[in-house]
């Protein structure tokens, strides 16, 4: 490997700039890459945008975003999901805003066109000056094509993309795993966390597979916890490992004995626990039951990292939003049981908001951490990051796939190989 | 309309007396401010009134404001030792119920925050329910509604 990129005679490529063990600080900090990247990756590939919980009813809706375009995820009468470009026809309004409703239509407010919550355009005031001009049929919201599993809803803008399935491959067993934290109930959103930080993406994209940095960063939040609580956390020495699902997704597994949630139910209510048990107890659930939400309420042990813009991240979905080349939004959504006791799903915001979100006792230190990098990428005409720590200790898993040690950048790896592929499209000349 | 201007200066002073506290850092003071059961919230939705049964960005019993503050003192927090300096208005205080048992006051906050060079604003109305005690009050809750509460914020590592 060179050591240097001769930035001044050769043309910024940013597939040139991953190597294997290493990529170039200018992708955290190029503009022309950023916009290339909203491109060659945010267009064309599975973003997620919200779970299917998060639109329950017939005219529920909800905002979000394809890479830089505001898109709505919308129930209509039939129960069908629909993901819709966030533009009016005519002159180009939003027609919907806010995080999330219910609504009977989608009206652009600037002249009034009305859309019906599958995109289809119904009416529009004094429609006698359009005839033999337009045709309403033909000017419905734009539709995205979406899939969703295990209630997860992806869109894309590749029409001809692979089918959702295929693109997540080994990553569904993972998801598979992380819905059963519903304690038998169906995956609910409860809420969400936003915040935001001046820095890159894929800061935070490897941030969710990074388990070298949780004893440092998070020192803090394990101080913070009862003695055997922190032992759990404490895991860069234990048995979990990290592995390269293929696509760019990863999983990073921390606590191996929480990776099935429904298996090992026989194991004593830990302390932090046992308040929770007792109230379950007290409204009447048997014991079986008791264990069983008990251990849900944890959360799984692992993060899986789907490429690119979600982590399962043991408790909770973290979704991140590219902004600008040194901006990025990112959302924490809690996540319990559809119908779950409601002290289950209060324990679980209450464990939410401990950690998470802008005031959590876990993620301003990240952010802090995140905010450094971006201002040290600017230090110096050149500069690598490195992402190869664990490279020569790796293994076949019993999946048959790349494996390393829970603390090994084997999963930013993965995901770098996949971003160096879509950079690389479009260049083979 | 009357307004009880001793009572309004009374509460105004130990929301002042608290605010100096907060932006001072005397931590340890803050949390002697409160009673037992009281309760720190920043809710994510300023129309919530069930806080329990939603997510907040805090929800701090007791044990939780104690943990909060210890984090804040440890030193194991770098957000917390970047050190952001923060300067707070309280203003337009007003008493919205009086009993013997606690007084309900409404005030406006715009707090600023030093930090990496920058400064950022959060502007909130506050939400106080104080309990009496022989020479002042006791915090039974507060309620911190920033006005961005549903927008995209920047990580937080003080206490509002």
């Amino acid at each position: 490997m060179s050591e240097l990129i001769e930035l001044e005679n050769i043309s910024l490529k940013a597939a040139d700039m991953v190597e294997d063990g290493r990529v170039h600080k200018a992708l955290y900090s190029d503009p022309a890459i950023f916009e290339e990247e909203l491109d060659k990756v945010f267009n064309n590939t599975w973003v997620f945008i919200g779970h299917e919980s998060e639109v329950p009813e017939v005219g529920s809706f909800k905002t979000s975003f394809v890479g830089r375009h505001p898109v709505i995820l919308s129930r209509d009468r039939k129960m069908n999901t629909h993901v819709l470009l966030n533009r009016c026809r005519h002159r180009g309004a939003t027609v919907c805003e806010g995080r999330k409703g219910k609504t009977k239509a989608f009206t652009c407010p600037y002249h009034g066109w009305g859309y019906a919550l599958d995109g289809g355009l119904r009416g529009l005031p004094k429609p006698e000056e359009y005839e033999g001009v337009i045709d309403k049929s033909e000017l419905p919201l734009e539709s995205l094509r979406h899939e969703s599993y295990q209630g997860l809803v992806f869109a894309t803008f590749k029409d001809d993309i692979e089918p959702l399935e295929d693109f997540l491959g080994g990553a569904k067993k993972w998801i598979d795993l992380f819905v059963k934290q519903g304690g038998g109930f169906p995956l609910k959103v409860l809420g969400e966390h936003r915040f935001n930080f001046p820095g890159n993406w894929k800061i935070q994209l490897e941030n969710t597979t990074d388990a070298y940095h949780f004893p440092i960063v998070h020192k803090s939040f394990v101080s913070s916890l009862d003695d055997a609580t922190a032992d759990i956390f404490d895991f860069l020495d234990g048995e979990g490992f990290v592995e390269d699902l293929g696509h760019g997704h990863s999983v990073m597994v921390m606590i191996p004995d929480l990776i099935d949630l429904e298996a090992d139910l026989d194991q004593p209510i830990p302390a932090r626990f046992e308040e929770l048990a007792q109230a379950l107890r007290d409204e009447g659930q048997d014991e079986d039951q008791v264990k069983r939400l008990v251990r849900a309420a944890h959360g799984t042990g692992f993060n899986l990292n789907l490429f690119p813009n979600v982590s399962c991240s043991m408790a909770f979905f973290r979704v991140l939003r590219p902004v600008t080349v040194n901006e990025t939004e990112i959302q924490h959504v809690a996540i319990g049981g559809e119908g779950a006791p409601a002290v289950f799903n209060q324990k679980r915001m209450r464990l939410h908001e401990h950690f998470q979100g802008p005031m959590g006792f876990g993620t301003p230190d990240d952010g802090e951490a995140w905010e450094r990098v971006q201002k040290g990428s600017m230090a110096g005409k050149d500069g690598w990051i490195l992402v190869n720590r664990g490279m020569e200790n790796l293994h076949t898993s019993p999946d048959g796939n790349v494996a390393g040690a829970v603390c090994s950048e084997t999963g930013m790896r993965g995901a770098y190989q996949k971003y160096k592929q879509m950079m690389a499209a479009g260049e083979e000349k | 309309m009357s307004i009880n201007t001793d009572l309004v200066n009374k509460v105004t002073a130990f929301i002042w007396h608290e605010a100096d506290l907060l932006d001072h850092k005397e931590y340890q003071d803050w949390l002697s401010l409160w009673n037992d059961s009281g309760l720190y919230i920043v809710p994510t939705d300023n129309n919530e009134t069930d806080y329990e049964a939603t997510l907040n960005l805090a929800l701090d019993d007791k044990d939780m404001r104690r943990m909060r503050v210890a984090r804040l003192e440890s030193g194991e927090s770098v957000s917390a030792g970047a050190a952001s300096a923060t300067v707070r208005m309280m203003s337009r205080v007003r008493v919205l119920e009086e009993s013997t048992d606690q007084v309900v006051v409404r005030c406006a906050m715009t707090l600023n925050e030093l930090r990496h060079g920058k400064l950022v604003t959060y502007p909130a109305d506050m939400e106080y329910i104080l309990t009496p005690t022989d020479d002042s009050y006791r915090i039974q809750r507060k309620v911190v509604k920033l006005m961005h509460a549903d927008g995209f914020l920047r990580t937080v590592s003080f206490i509002f």
